[in-house]
């Protein structure tokens, strides 16, 4: 790679040329996934930490899955059962579980940050696997693999983000994954969450708050979770919100015949998005799920496994 | 009797900017002339240093009683020395929160036991600052506050902070106002903006706190009360109070040295950079330091706001509200207000000086008859400051390893050299 990655904590701050590298380590990953037997012994007699601060069972399951494919043990920490409860601080928490020697951290956390803060302060590489409201990158490293997958090409994408991109950080971190393509981005949704800030993020940002327009010509439509549970917001009528926002089939008709129709779940289905749009052909929801555990082996064999030879040439290459 | 040569004294009160001396006699100074000669007097060469009246902090925390792990009025009193500070004003917002005489005297008494520099404490302007119902303001003004403040929990509702300022007008006490709109706090950890959006953290707007100003201005209108805004950070508010003043309501305000010289754009995930309020905009900053420069701003004050690493090594949400700043206030602006020549000499020393002194209507003088309370400073010394240095128990500092020019070097607090650098 060109700079080797030490911890993953967001896209924002990766080089083109990394994304890409990542990318394309994912590949015999993804082929992995369709052999019957899918367990590799690459990581064996490694662990790694799964430290869910924030409640999740798809990420926490698919890098819980990655990790076995690879051979690796797992040490599971999770919100409901967390010492945070008994008011211990993060800190410690997180010295704690690395006393116990994992060779990676996996986190998720409520707060925007938090990864950054533990990397600074623990000897292991750190996976953000989502903080508050800040970035999830590996889910925008799947969807750009799912893109790639279908599209072939991830450069000058029209990219239409629809739902609460204010607080979303499965957003931000596509925001910033495609913008370092080349993408114009066309954002939608309720105005309170579509603050002009959002056009400051990367280059190419406009804000649409009419669903039909913004998805003129789209070429990927990503459709964004209601998210029911944020604090310190009122609560949003949800029939408004389908009556205005919901990707239906006569709306996605507005966006180019093959634009790919993309959700990080988990989906509600006739809420966000109608089961038709999530079923139909250009939607790429499981594939999601899929592209989810390839992307997070790839990410764990790099971190984990220390560079092969190989490697080191692929990285001189990509420079 | 001690004797200060050879400086250069600057007393905005008497728009004096000379090289004279200063005879110190006991508590009070004695005599302000050129060459004096007193023989028998301890001699402090000032040479090359500014003479100014003692520096006034409107607004600190010194965290005892209840917080003795942040700060203790010995460690907070011995950083504001070091700061070239005579006299500070910690907020009440203790535990238990100073709300009655009790409170009050036992922070007195503490602080005539270890404080080298005078302590003037505020008291709350609600019990418990729980914004139900008045303090013991009388009896905690008998004790010995100079000022009323709810300070971080502002005084929620119209109806309690009129009652307040009614009250405060007749028994002639400031009412001291973090001015925030509460719902739009809540939850906020920077103010809101493209950073706040980046980062992902939860913003603020401006409005927050223009919106409480708005309405307190009002109130100090209706009533008649002195009210003073506690760290100002935004544009319109500090429009507001110009307009209040041309109104020739008694109002004022301080702007901190973090918010003339930081904006939202500097916040990192690293909670020394999460303060409230917030650090502000590039254009909210631009206005402070015109406001600074125009006299629209009475005082610069610290919000020395001290906190064991334990509340801070933390992730940003749940990091407690606040930095220290007791010992590169003055530093601070003179890096942002006098080395870039927005202002003059005399208008430094006034934010430090005769404009909290106003506040609190205290008159702050070199002549002869005064307080013998001076602080001595360069313009030019070089130095770098290490929070591990510091003489604060905490080490909650964004300007850890910044490098100054200008330094307070002497602290005399009623006739006493009790810093000397």
């Amino acid at each position: 790679m060109p700079d080797r990655l030490h911890h993953l904590l967001g896209i924002e701050p990766l080089t083109r040329q990394q994304i890409e590298f990542l990318l394309e380590q994912s590949r015999p990953f993804q082929e992995i996934q369709r052999h019957p037997l899918k367990k590799l012994a690459t990581l064996r007699g490694k662990s790694v930490a799964l430290a869910f601060f924030e409640p999740s069972t798809r990420t926490r399951i698919s890098f819980g899955t990655a990790a076995a494919r690879l051979g690796a043990d797992t040490m599971n920490l999770q919100a409901e059962s967390s010492s945070l409860r008994k008011g211990e601080s993060l800190l410690d928490t997180v010295w704690t579980l690395e006393a116990m020697k994992p060779d990676c951290l996996v986190m998720r956390h409520s707060a925007s940050g938090a990864p950054e803060f533990v990397a600074e302060r623990v000897g292991i590489p750190v996976i953000n696997a989502g903080d508050g409201t800040h970035e999830h990158p590996t889910q925008a490293l799947l969807d750009a693999l799912t893109i790639l997958d279908r599209k072939g090409r991830l450069d000058a994408l029209n990219v239409t983000i629809v739902g609460d991109i204010l607080h979303s950080r499965v957003a931000r971190s596509n925001l910033h994954l495609l913008s370092k393509f080349g993408a114009r981005f066309t954002l939608t949704g309720p105005a309170m969450w579509l603050p002009r800030e959002l056009e400051c993020l990367v280059p190419n940002v406009r804000r649409e708050p009419r669903i039909e327009a913004a998805l003129e010509d789209a070429e990927i439509v990503l459709a964004l979770r209601v998210q029911q549970e944020r604090l310190h917001e009122p609560q949003l009528s949800l029939d408004d919100y389908i009556l205005l926002y919901q990707l239906t089939p006569e709306r996605l008709r507005r966006a180019r015949p093959d634009a790919l129709v993309l959700h990080p779940g988990p989906m509600v289905r006739g809420l966000e998005i109608d089961p038709e749009v999530a079923d139909g052909p250009q939607s790429c929801i499981l594939e999601q799920v899929t592209n989810g555990v390839a992307v997070r082996m790839a990410l764990l064999y790099l971190l984990l496994g220390g560079p092969p030879a190989e490697t080191k040439e692929t990285a001189r290459a990509a420079d | 009797m001690l004797l200060i040569k050879n400086g250069r004294v600057v007393d905005p009160a008497s728009q004096t900017d000379a090289a004279l001396d200063v005879l110190l006699d006991g508590e009070r100074i004695a005599h302000v002339a050129a060459g004096i000669d007193a023989p028998g007097a301890e001699v402090f060469d000032a040479a090359g240093l500014v003479v100014a009246p003692g520096f006034i902090d409107l607004h600190c925390h010194l965290r005892e009683p209840g917080e003795e792990l942040s700060e203790t009025i010995e460690t907070g009193s011995r950083a504001a020395a070091h700061g070239g500070f005579t006299a500070v004003c910690p907020m009440p917002n203790t535990k238990p929160v100073n709300d009655n005489a009790a409170v009050t005297r036992a922070i007195l008494e503490r602080a005539a036991k270890v404080s080298p520099v005078r302590v003037w404490p505020i008291g709350a302007a609600s019990r418990a600052s729980e914004g139900e119902a008045l303090a013991e303001i009388g009896a905690m003004q008998q004790a010995g506050i100079v000022a009323v403040s709810d300070d971080g929990r502002p005084v929620a509702t119209a109806k309690l902070m009129r009652q307040v300022m009614d009250y405060c007008r007749a028994l002639g006490l400031v009412v001291i106002d973090h001015c925030e709109e509460s719902s739009l706090a809540a939850g906020a950890v920077m103010r809101e903006g493209p950073r706040s959006v980046r980062l992902g953290l939860r913003g603020m707007p401006a409005e927050t706190e223009s919106i409480a100003a708005a309405r307190d201005i009002q109130l100090a209108a209706l009533t008649g009360a002195r009210m003073h805004v506690a760290h100002l950070t935004t544009r319109q508010s500090l429009e507001l109070v110009r307009a209040g003043k041309q109104q020739g309501l008694a109002v004022s305000c301080e702007v901190t040295p973090h918010h003339f010289t930081l904006t939202d754009e500097d916040v990192v995930y690293d909670t020394r950079f999460k303060m409230n309020p917030p650090l502000g905009s590039r254009e909210d900053h631009d206005a402070l330091l015109a406001g600074l420069a125009d006299g629209s701003v009475d005082a610069i004050a610290t919000d020395h706001a001290p906190h064991h690493a334990s509340l801070k090594d933390v992730e940003f949400d749940s990091a407690r509200f606040g930095i220290t700043g007791f010992e590169t206030a003055l530093a601070l602006a003179l890096e942002q207000l006098f080395h870039t020549g927005r202002v003059s000499l005399v208008r430094l020393v006034e934010l430090f000086t005769t404009g909290p002194g106003r506040v609190l209507e205290k008159t702050r003088r070199i002549a002869p008859g005064e307080p013998a309370d001076l602080t001595l400073f360069s313009l030019d010394y070089e130095w770098t400051f290490r929070a591990e240095e510091s003489a604060s128990k905490s080490r909650n500092t964004p300007f850890d390893g910044r490098s100054f020019r200008g330094a307070p070097m002497a602290t005399i607090v009623s006739g006493r050299i009790v810093f000397r650098r």
